[in-house]
């Protein structure tokens, strides 16, 4: 016999889909069918199950070989390192609850590390932006009831956030938008014509790396100003038509990734997107929302938040936070060696840091707490698998529009297998022992 | 004959789920080991669709394979999904804002027939112990 556990919530990306629903043995201990979820959320649940999944810790020899350790020499080995260190960096963060984070927050503490999450390579320029000028958003329900304007800039849904446009933002009936899809205009501006792109109304080229331009010309166009005759490989025409469909909406949102975020510009593109949304509200209702992609990096940056004040980069190196994008960020203080030990759990740095990066993970002292076998732990001296969060233990779990969902434990995890949670107050214990504190 | 295009990375959705499948599967090379071309891009390259190429910047080398451009045209930018291979090609300077330029770095691509493209734990390891050509 099986039993299907339904609400479940899908640990993969910000969307954080909630309708989930997940086939079990009746021990608990098997997951069989994952229903519901898109492609990438599936394969997640069902990656839980393989059968050469990694369940001990393991430890790089001088050969370049494993060898297999207990999680005790595994905690011993990671205390012994961020008690040592003078400024370890702590990175990752993004796919693991909230309770590992605060717990891992108050290990950061103890010994002075820089405490970073994904949005660094990720949404960081937006929250920079967001600190400059502010922002007005919304929460995804509220776009799902209200939106008749959907603009997404520089992200593509269809494959990055695969169930946001049914759930959320193309497709579903509200409460104010009945018609669906049809009573919606989709506007996607991406230098490729994406798929998210086939499904819209007006698909906007833009040259890449120039979207402060065209950003730019949108707060011309609002005001009925003279545009040169094409901006960022637009025709005037089309700028002009595209700032008319937004005015003449009830509720605009835009939605805004890595096209943005990652070109250059940063987080002036985001200001300049903010900028946009603010002029907008002078005719109708409009908000803006960052795309963002690890299923609980909003949730880093708000324990941060409330912990330290700062959502990422947090250098608590001299006993108090401090903030200072382009230097207490994780990729500024690889390149220039000012960290001396790493720390990355709930993050794939190895396969998502340009390569210098990496490099300088694999000459440092390093641990790497994931249940996959990554790039990252490739390059790292000591690998610790743990439960998945979101699969095989529950906790708390921010999604893009910063609601906080409880996701679910549906399985057990293998035998003898820890926690991010465990893992790290354990070694906040030993850290503890060490600093005599 | 070498061609200069504009590199871009990014997400797919068979690289999220190969992803989550296991990097150190070959699926995850056969996701994120290739570089998409548009057609035009192919003409002056002089190449067949699904032969290797190496992918040259001022910041690093890399072998991929290179396809045709799956959500194009865009002649001009090439795409490789975010991963250890563009990772070895992209502009690392954060310009003080803590942010990789992952995208908009002016690459080379020319035609290496008989070189493989590595698997990511391989490519990882190999390029941080200097053993890569």
């Amino acid at each position: 016999m099986t039993k299907t556990v339904t609400d479940v919530i899908c640990p993969f990306c910000g969307t954080l889909c909630d309708d989930l629903e997940v086939v079990v043995s009746d021990d608990g201990k098997k997951l069989l069918e994952v229903y519901n979820a898109c492609a990438i959320g599936a394969e997640k649940f069902l990656h839980s199950q393989a059968k050469d999944r990694i369940t001990r810790p393991r430890m790089r020899q001088d050969d370049g070989s494993w060898k297999e350790i207990t999680y005790d020499e595994a905690i011993e080995y990671t205390a012994k390192m961020l008690a040592d260190a003078k400024k370890p960096l702590m990175y990752g963060w993004s796919s693991t609850n909230c309770e590992a984070q605060a717990t891992g927050s108050e290990l950061g503490e103890i010994v002075g590390a820089v405490m970073d999450n994904t949005a660094t390579v990720c949404h960081g320029t937006s929250l920079i932006a967001v600190q400059d000028i502010g922002i007005p958003s919304c929460t995804l329900g509220e776009v799902k009831n209200r939106a008749d304007r959907i603009v997404f800039w520089g992200c593509n849904p269809a494959h990055a956030h695969p169930r946001h446009m049914s759930r959320y933002s193309i497709f579903p009936r509200g409460f104010f938008t009945g018609k669906g899809h049809t009573g919606r205009k989709v506007i996607v501006v991406d230098p490729r014509p994406t798929d998210t792109a086939s499904v819209a109304d007006v698909h906007l080229q833009v040259e890449q790396g120039r979207d402060y331009e065209l950003l730019n010309a949108f707060r011309v166009a609002f005001k009925g100003e003279k545009l040169p005759d094409v901006v960022a490989g637009i025709p005037k025409e089309k700028i002009y038509e595209a700032a008319e469909t937004l005015k003449s909406g009830r509720f605009v949102i835009i939605f805004f990734g890595m096209g943005v975020t990652q070109s250059l510009g940063k987080n002036h593109n985001i200001d300049e997107a903010i900028a946009v949304t603010r002029d907008l509200n002078e005719y109708t209702k409009a908000a803006i929302m960052p795309m963002r992609g690890h299923y609980n990096v909003t949730g880093s940056g708000q324990v941060w938040g409330w912990l330290f004040g700062f959502p990422y980069a947090v250098d608590l190196s001299r006993g108090f936070a401090r903030y200072n994008p382009g230097e207490t960020t994780s990729n500024d203080l690889l390149r220039r060696d000012e960290v001396d030990a790493v720390f990355v759990l709930g993050s794939d740095p190895g396969a998502h840091f340009p390569f210098s990066s990496v490099k300088k993970i694999y000459d440092l002292p390093s641990v790497a707490i994931d249940p996959h076998e990554t790039p990252t732990t490739e390059v790292c001296k000591v690998h610790v698998p743990v439960a998945f969060v979101g699969v095989e233990i529950g906790g708390c779990a921010y999604r893009m529009d910063n609601v906080p969902i409880e996701t679910r434990k549906v399985v057990e995890p293998p035998e003898g297998m820890m926690t991010d949670e465990e893992f790290l107050g354990r070694v906040l214990a030993r850290v503890k022992e060490i600093k005599g504190v | 004959m070498a061609i200069s295009v504009n590199l871009i990375t990014g997400r797919t959705i068979q690289q999220g789920v190969s992803m989550e499948a296991g990097k150190e599967k070959p699926a995850y090379t056969t996701a994120c080991g290739i570089i998409e071309l548009d057609p035009a891009d192919f003409k002056k390259l002089g190449a067949y669709r699904n032969t290797n190429v190496r992918v040259t910047s001022k910041y690093g080398s890399v072998v991929v394979k290179a396809v045709e451009a799956t959500q194009g045209p865009h002649p001009g930018v090439a795409y490789i999904p975010m991963g250890p291979w563009a990772n070895m090609v992209v502009n690392p300077n954060t310009y003080s804002t803590g942010m990789p330029t992952f995208k908009g770095t002016p690459v080379e691509v020319e035609v290496a027939k008989n070189e493989p493209v590595l698997g990511s734990l391989e490519l990882v390891r190999k390029a941080c112990r200097g053993e890569l050509a």
